[in-house]
């Protein structure tokens, strides 16, 4: 190797209150490489980045960037050495134009659009092009395909393969095997704060990856052959639905879901996924079209009568719309109950009920809490996630619409969320599983529908679906579309 | 580009909670001792005499409940709106409403016995309190007006008419400045213990403190309040319709304040006028601040503020220090206890803090003259000797001064 490396980081250690997030490690960024940083949630990939970007300052530890020590005490510190960083929670200013963020390159994105109008997967892109345009040599990109279609993952790897081949030095955060396996040359996996393990890429497969990142063996979900398919439950027709612009968001959406399958709604964010999961929920006006539940009309009904209906929601955004975060475990389990006359004797809450079901929950879900007392905000993302998906799946739900069940959930969590899926489908419970990870798609649906600009691209069988073609069908490149 | 690194907390232990309002108190005595001083008091006196002439007799201590028992309940009142973060800010004009209420009952059945005519009156001021808080909380709830400021400028129109009333329709013929005449006497609370003022307003105040704590600890609709409170999205999500816990929750804040009018109406003053409260409606934000928004924190609170209230007349008496130092007092502790909750990170002062513009206005509004009368007394209590206290300048409410004589005096004993 000529010359000193990008990044030289040595001995890093990082404490937050009771957590050690840095324990400890080296890490080191040649130029000309795409490196992965791979690990769960909680690993202290996020971490590290951070430390290097100027954002946290390290408890101990050296820094050298380009061969001189360095202590970066800002982002602009760091963005000055030519570094560069695409957050996992987006940076930009939300009331700003897309203009007045970056001078716009080419980005498939309305450039006057405010920020904030933006969806999460437009937002990463103007982020990605506003680090690139910075000029930065010493790029850290934290789980930048989420929220991206396989063509467009595919360009933005490209992208990094050309930036590396101009010398510059290109950080992947990632716990996607599929991608660290596609784009980087080397890996190293973190795991409880510790450097575990450094591979080239070359000479590793995911199973070896998953294992170094997990600490086990990991299963994947076992989903057994369709049953006969059940009658419908879910039934959206020519659904129309506007977007918080007052522009179409859903148009003319029509499927249905059965009892006993899950159906899959793939799509890039922003295509009208969360307009439709919202109006399913009773949270956002449908201008034409019908939802029905069983026998009953749902469309333009309040969220309570969904709730009576005993479908289950797991909405996109957790923290915002799913719970009461101030409030204790309990009173969040008990949300959709809380007037069930099991929890009450005369006007009065009976203290008792309500302990005995929140425990009862809290254990069968294996919510890792001290107490059902604690205030929600004290649990991790992925006991936030376990704690919505028991209260949603309490009432024995006829229908569970989950939206994103288990972004930015770490393997053993996301296993979790799969496992219960598919549970549910075995009990005869239909599921509209709203995801942008096409590869949670393929394992867990029976069908899998396409959105793309708020239209239903078309419906094909899991057993019949290839990547290619989904991935056209995101894209916007439909059956009667255009074909190479 | 982050200019401030702030790490949350994690949930604050109990004695935490109770320390916060007592170093706000502390801070707020302190700030306020300055003040003292430089209206040249000696300052142990003249906290010495603020606590004595609270404290210091049966009678004081009486006249002190009689001082918190409204405090109690706009404190109970804004508590149990800031709850369901309904920023119910106009506790005042909901206390005139009661007010008026329980005048119209005192003045209209003539005939009817006390043991009917009482419990009318008091559901009848609940009533019209919280029938005026709903008008903004039904326009926060359906068509997202702004509580703070709908709120804030429903008392002026409450007030106003309270004087057209005054002045016009039930003016008293013989008095000189306008004010109702006395209601009948089945319509006046009783009074429980003999030479004082402790009339059964006051303990009422402290049930409905037990009644809110009921509500908010054990009951559906106390769960409701604050799950909307909290985050009403994900209350909606869950199926609680959130229009309609606003709604409700602006009617029961409403009444409570309707309540604190009708104690004092029916307790205290026995005829409808322009003074009625001392802005009591706006002490009760910071009631119900420095009380953590919990029951019983307001009626420590209250009684904390009622004591600063009973007491001040007599430490101006003794020391010459001016009464205004009571409403600096509030305001100092007001703004202690929101920078230390927002130090914290509390949820509440997320909010509270879009109060400080309102509560501004609120007390500019009145205060630009008042403020002045007070720094030109303070400035004189400085120059010369100790002289009368003026409570037609005690008024904190936007009450049209015109035509209101200085010297109208409640009686300061009975």
């Amino acid at each position: 190797m000529t010359g000193p490396p990008a990044v030289r980081m040595r001995g890093v250690r990082k404490r937050f209150l009771d957590v050690v997030a840095n324990d400890g490690i080296d890490f080191d960024l040649h130029p000309g490489e795409v490196c992965a940083l791979l690990g769960e949630n909680g690993a202290g990939k996020t971490t590290l980045m951070n430390i290097l970007f100027g954002l946290l300052p390290p408890d101990a530890g050296t820094l050298e960037v380009w061969g001189e020590p360095v202590t970066l005490r800002s982002p602009r510190e760091a963005i000055a050495r030519g570094i560069g960083m695409v957050h996992q929670h987006f940076t930009l200013v939300p009331p700003h134009t897309v203009l007045e963020n970056i001078v716009v390159g080419t980005l498939e994105v309305d450039p006057d659009a405010p920020v904030w109008q933006l969806s999460v997967g437009e937002q990463q892109r103007v982020e990605i092009v506003k680090a690139l345009y910075r000029g930065a040599r010493i790029l850290i990109l934290d789980e930048p395909t989420a929220v991206l279609t396989p063509p467009e993952a595919r360009g933005l790897f490209k992208a990094l393969r050309s930036l590396a081949a101009e010398g510059r030095a290109v950080v992947f955060i990632s716990h996607k095997l599929r991608e660290v396996m596609e784009v980087t040359d080397r890996v190293v996996v973190l795991r409880g704060g510790r450097v575990v393990a450094t591979r080239q890429t070359a000479a590793t497969d995911p199973q070896e990856l998953a294992r170094l990142m997990v600490g086990r063996e990991v299963h994947t979900p076992v989903r057994r052959p369709r049953p006969a398919a059940g009658a419908p439950v879910l039934e959206v027709e020519e659904l129309v639905v506007d977007n918080d612009r007052g522009l179409t968001a859903v148009e003319r959406v029509s499927f249905a879901v059965h009892a006993g399958e899950i159906f899959g709604l793939a799509g890039v964010s922003g295509n009208g996924q969360g307009e439709l999961a919202e109006a399913i929920f009773g949270l956002r006006r449908a201008r034409r079209g019908r939802i029905r539940v069983g026998d009953a009309a749902l469309t333009n009904r309040p969220a309570a009568e969904v709730v009576a209906r005993r479908v289950a929601r797991i909405p996109e955004d957790r923290i915002g719309v799913g719970l009461l975060m101030e409030l204790s475990l309990a009173e969040n389990l008990i949300l959709e109950t809380y007037r069930d006359p099991r929890f009450r004797r005369g006007p009065f809450f009976l203290a008792s009920a309500v302990a005995g079901f929140a425990d009862r929950l809290l254990a069968d879900y294996r919510v890792r809490a001290p107490h059902r007392a604690v205030p929600a905000k004290t649990l991790s993302g992925g006991n936030l996630q376990k704690l919505l998906l028991a209260r949603a799946l309490a009432r024995e739900p006829v229908l569970l619409v989950a939206h994103q069940p288990t972004r930015g959930l770490d393997v053993a969590a996301t296993e979790e969320v799969h496992a219960r899926l598919l549970e549910l489908r075995e009990r005869g419970v239909a599921v509209l599983l709203i995801s942008e990870d096409l590869d949670e798609i393929l394992a867990l649906s029976d069908r899998i529908g396409v959105l793309y600009e708020g239209r239903l691209m078309g419906v094909v069988p899991a057993e019949e679906a290839r990547v290619e073609e989904l991935g056209l069908l995101m894209a916007g490149v439909g059956p009667e579309g255009p074909r190479a | 580009m982050i200019a401030l690194r702030l790490e949350r907390r994690h949930p604050l232990p109990l004695w935490q909670q109770a320390i916060l309002p007592l170093l706000s108190v502390l801070a707020a005595l302190g700030l306020c001792g300055l003040l003292v001083l430089w209206a040249g008091a000696d300052l142990v006196r003249a906290y010495a005499a603020l606590f004595v002439g609270a404290l210091g007799s049966r009678f004081a201590v009486l006249e002190t409940f009689v001082k918190s028992a409204p405090l109690i309940l706009t404190g109970l009142a804004v508590a149990l709106a800031f709850r369901a973060k309904f920023w119910n800010i106009g506790a005042e004009g909901q206390l005139y409403a009661g007010a008026t209420a329980a005048t119209w009952f005192g003045l209209t059945f003539t005939e009817t016995p006390a043991w009917l005519l009482l419990p009318l009156l008091l559901l009848g001021s609940f009533a019209a309190g919280g029938a005026w808080a709903l008008i903004p909380g039904l326009l926060k709830a359906r068509l997202k007006v702004d509580d703070v400021v709908t709120t804030l400028l429903m008392n002026y129109i409450m007030l106003y008419l309270v004087s057209a009333l005054v002045d016009g329709p039930w003016r008293e013929p013989v008095s000189q400045w306008p004010q109702s005449p006395e209601i009948v006497e089945a319509a006046q609370l009783p009074i429980l213990l003999e030479r004082s003022r402790f009339h059964l307003g006051i303990p009422l105040a402290f049930f409905c403190a037990g009644l809110v704590w009921l509500l908010l600890a054990r009951t559906p609709l106390g769960y409701a309040i604050k799950a909307v409170g909290v985050n009403p999205r994900a209350a909606e999500f869950g199926g609680i319709r959130t229009a309609r816990v606003i709604a409700v929750t602006a009617l029961l804040s409403g009444g409570l304040a309707g309540l604190a009018g009708a104690g004092e109406l029916a307790g205290i003053q026995f005829h409808l006028m322009e003074a009625i409260s001392p802005g009591y409606g706006y002490s009760g934000i910071v009631v119900a601040m420095l009380g953590g928004l919990h029951p019983l924190g307001v009626v420590l609170a209250a009684f904390f503020f009622g004591v600063v209230n009973n007491g001040a007349q007599h430490m101006s008496r003794v020391t010459g220090v001016p009464t205004y130092l009571v409403e600096v007092m509030q305001g100092v502790t007001l703004l202690a206890m929101l920078a230390a909750l927002l130090l914290l990170g509390s949820f509440a002062a997320g909010g509270a803090w879009a109060l400080i513009p309102g509560l501004l206005k609120a007390r500019l509004k009145v205060g630009n003259a008042d403020a002045a009368r007070a720094l030109s007394t303070l400035g004189s209590r400085m120059a010369g000797p100790p002289g009368g206290i003026d409570p037609s300048l005690h008024t904190l409410h936007g009450a049209p001064v015109s035509g209101s004589p200085g010297g109208d005096a409640p009686p300061d004993s009975p």
